[in-house]
């Protein structure tokens, strides 16, 4: 049962979806580059707009999505307007978090099929703000800043156990308020 | 197969017969009831397609028959109800007007009225439909029967 669901989806979901796709081929092609999303949408707590962007553009009935505990309220929300399959961690293509998880316990792919590992949606306090991670790597002519604030501390080398595994891995997209940016795998993360 | 009448739950009635009432047909009837609640879209009204699955015979293995337009629609009155429809065709007027009779249909309050004035007069009048085609397909057919015993007889 998907329960009572009092709040709508995007107004106008195909020019939603398409401007929300745009934001995050951008974001993925600059990675730590920052980009609107989700602007005018009202998701249920706690998800942001932003969060909500990105799941209703991404996830449907054929991309199985695993919520950590503190997403659980908003199961109806994504089921509903998504048209979501749910699955745990270790199944799933787009897993949503709003602390960042294990990334062993996501799927990093295999050799011979890569793509299939997971995309971690995951909801941060802030960006622009916070701690600052220099990004360097294929999409970054030279070396970028990116703040985030709710990252765990010890992010960079968890980041680094994650690229060490190219070209398995999974990628990150960081979500705060209307904002978006996105760590593909093969992004190198520092600590500024 | 009488889908109308063998909906199991009286929700799955009412649904069942606002998906096949036209838009304009809704609107007349609703015209002397009380004014309708204030609402709001939760999701669509869209349109998609729908593959109709087809048997040969109560034996036959199921086949793809074709694709026929749906449109869909999810309300939420100002009362906190909320209402669904999936209505044929592409009439995004009628889905929406389902949507909001179905959610309006969950009140006890207004249920017994809007079952009398709007639901019995669309189901009456969709019975009445079928039936008519029911005679006339009926007034064409062909008892292969009686043709089977005419060639053994010969």
């Amino acid at each position: 049962m998907i329960g009572d669901i009092d709040l709508p989806g995007f107004t106008d979901p195909v020019a939603g979806a398409q401007s929300s796709f745009r934001a995050l081929l951008s974001a993925m092609a600059v990675p730590g580059s920052v980009h609107e999303a989700g602007i005018g949408l009202t998701p249920p707590a706690p998800l942001a707009p932003a969060t909500a962007a990105v799941l209703l553009t991404m996830v449907d009935g054929e991309a199985p999505l695993a919520l950590d505990a503190a997403a659980e309220p908003c199961r109806g929300w994504i089921a509903f307007h998504c048209g979501a399959m749910f699955t745990d961690a270790g199944r799933a293509h787009f897993a949503l978090a709003l602390t960042c998880p294990d990334f062993a316990n996501l799927n990093a792919g295999t050799d011979e099929g890569p793509e299939e590992s997971c995309t971690l949606i995951l909801q941060v306090k802030a960006l622009g703000s916070g701690t600052a991670f220099r990004l360097s790597g294929p999409g970054l002519q030279r070396p970028a800043l990116l703040n985030v604030d709710g990252l765990p501390v010890d992010f960079a080398a968890r980041w680094a156990a994650n690229a060490a595994l190219f070209p398995r891995g999974i990628d990150i997209v960081l979500c705060a308020g209307t904002t978006l940016a996105a760590l593909p795998r093969s992004v190198m993360v520092e600590n500024a | 197969m009488d889908t109308a009448a063998s909906a199991r739950t009286p929700r799955q009635h009412w649904m069942a017969v606002l998906a096949r009432a036209g838009a304009d047909e809704i609107s007349r009837l609703l015209k002397d009831m009380p004014a309708l609640p204030g609402y709001r879209r939760l999701r669509g009204p869209d349109t998609g397609l729908v593959m109709l699955r087809g048997r040969a015979g109560g034996a036959g293995a199921a086949f793809n028959l074709g694709e026929m337009a749906v449109t869909r629609c999810t309300i939420r009155t100002d009362g906190g109800l909320t209402g669904h429809a999936y209505v044929a065709g592409r009439s995004e007027r009628q889905a929406e007007l389902a949507a909001l009779l179905d959610a309006m249909l969950q009140d006890p309050a207004r249920q017994a009225a809007l079952h009398t004035v709007v639901i019995a007069p669309l189901a009456n009048a969709q019975q009445r439909r079928r039936d008519r085609d029911a005679r006339k397909a009926a007034a064409t057919r062909v008892d292969f029967f009686t043709m089977a015993t005419m060639r053994s007889g010969t």
